[in-house]
């Protein structure tokens, strides 16, 4: 397939990740924010190609693993409720809320829950069920925010009055920033998010990278396009550079797809957000404007405080701001699995603790 | 959830299309995007087309071989 097979081509990933160890001469620790990434890292067994001085560390970049559990208690309490249909992404349905609750249990206990793969089938379930309400799970980063954004704007215009959304959506930068604020960080470049750069372009990362003096390199998820980001971060490195770099000029631009930016800025606005695992990080999500509160199922159902848990051994927070990795963790493929998830690193694709078991038996990719 | 794949965009009716992954096909809303026509290579994201791929396979796997190249030479 065009735009995949060449870049997944064995000998130029063989010969880039030979410049990577020709280059490295220091121990160097970079972090890939996104799942997407690390879920490709592990599936290509890039980590394997890597001299012993690049480490390469996930990110909090899996946005149902930084979900608030909140919101998945929030969700289960909606789907008791009389005559509601909830409309959400696959991968929300086995991550544990608090007290074993999950959406998964509350469609055993007889609620309907649909699993759509875009905001639009939300929009239609809508529309074929009128005497229904129906609320969609509006999460993710900023490469799901215009779809989700959009499925408001298309219930406007067609004055949809049983569409409403729960809205957890979160930002990719303030989230770098807290990694690199932490006095425990380790890292000293990033792999950023391809695909939430091809919404957003690169610019708001120009003054991260000089605030903090670190290498971002746009990166995508292919096997020439992960080996040519770290290659480039490496050299960064090596050269005491600190610029932002775009490896995946194919799909990224610095301003970014500005119809999507606007769409989102028309309908979002920028808000504190609790982080599961990590905590609340300020400005770090995007909420309904005031004038689309007739959509947010907040306003629209309130239920009281919901009390919330975390279990007691689950080190997801930690994993998910790089200072721990799956292995550390006593639970890891024993107590945990993705049949049995502790916590929500382990039930999607794109979660760390998921991707280093699916791909803890990969044969490294050699040419 | 948080996948996009490139795909082909097969024809265009209205504000929705038909794009091709690898000969499967989805529809993908085109809200998103201006200025994208049939033959086009975008990016699919949640069922909505989220940016155009630029036409330059070929010229970035150069460009990576000359890196490569130059490098090589330079030992």
């Amino acid at each position: 397939m065009k735009y995949i097979d060449r870049y997944r081509d064995r000998d130029l990933t063989d010969r880039l990740a030979g410049q990577i160890r020709k280059a490295a001469a220091g121990s160097y620790t970079f972090m890939e924010v996104c799942g997407g990434h690390t879920a490709a890292i592990r599936r290509f067994g890039i980590h394997s190609l890597l001299p012993e001085g690049v480490k390469l560390i996930s990110g909090p970049g899996c946005p149902v693993c930084v979900t608030g559990k909140g919101f998945i208690d929030l969700l289960y309490v909606y789907a008791g409720m009389n005559d509601v249909i909830i409309a959400l992404f696959g991968d929300l349905m086995r991550i544990p809320g608090s007290g074993g609750r999950s959406l998964e249990k509350a469609r055993a206990e007889g609620a309907d829950i649909r699993i759509v793969f875009s905001s639009l089938d939300a929009l239609g379930t809508a529309r074929s069920n009128v005497g229904k309400k129906v609320i969609f799970a509006g999460i993710g980063f900023e490469t799901t925010a215009p779809p989700n954004v959009y499925s408001v704007l298309q219930a406007q215009a067609l004055d949809l009055q049983n569409f409403s959304i729960l809205v957890s959506q979160v930002r990719v930068p303030p989230a770098m920033e807290a990694v690199l604020s932490s006095p425990r960080s380790r890292v000293q470049a990033f792999l950023a998010a391809g695909h939430v750069n091809a919404v957003m372009g690169y610019w708001e990362y120009l003054p991260v990278a000089e605030k903090y003096r670190v290498p971002i390199v746009v990166t995508g998820f292919e096997p020439l396009d992960l080996t040519q980001g770290i290659l480039w971060a490496v050299r960064q490195l090596e050269q005491g550079t600190h610029e932002v770099q775009n490896a995946y000029s194919r799909v990224v631009t610095k301003e970014g797809n500005i119809k999507a930016q606007q769409a989102i800025q028309k309908v979002f606005m920028e808000c504190d957000r609790n982080w599961r695992g990590i905590g609340m990080i300020p400005m770090s999500g995007w909420r309904l404007r005031p004038e689309f509160a007739r959509f947010d199922a907040e306003q629209r159902f309130q239920v009281g405080d919901i009390q919330t848990h975390e279990s007691e051994i689950c080190i997801a927070g930690l994993i998910l701001q790089g200072i721990k990795k799956p292995f550390d963790c006593p639970a890891f493929g024993t107590l945990c699995t993705p049949q049995t998830p502790l916590g929500a690193t382990m039930v999607s694709s794109e979660g760390t603790c998921a991707a280093y078991y699916n791909f803890k038996r990969n044969p490294p990719v050699k040419g | 959830m948080c996948l996009s794949i490139p795909v082909r965009i097969v024809e265009i009716e209205g504000d929705t299309a038909r794009v091709s992954a690898g000969g499967t096909i989805f529809t993908a809303g085109m809200q998103l995007v201006q200025d994208a026509r049939p033959g086009d290579y975008v990016l699919l994201h949640a069922g909505f087309v989220i940016q155009k791929i630029s036409d330059e396979e070929a010229s970035e796997i150069l460009s990576l071989l000359g890196e490569i190249e130059d490098s090589d030479k330079k030992e």
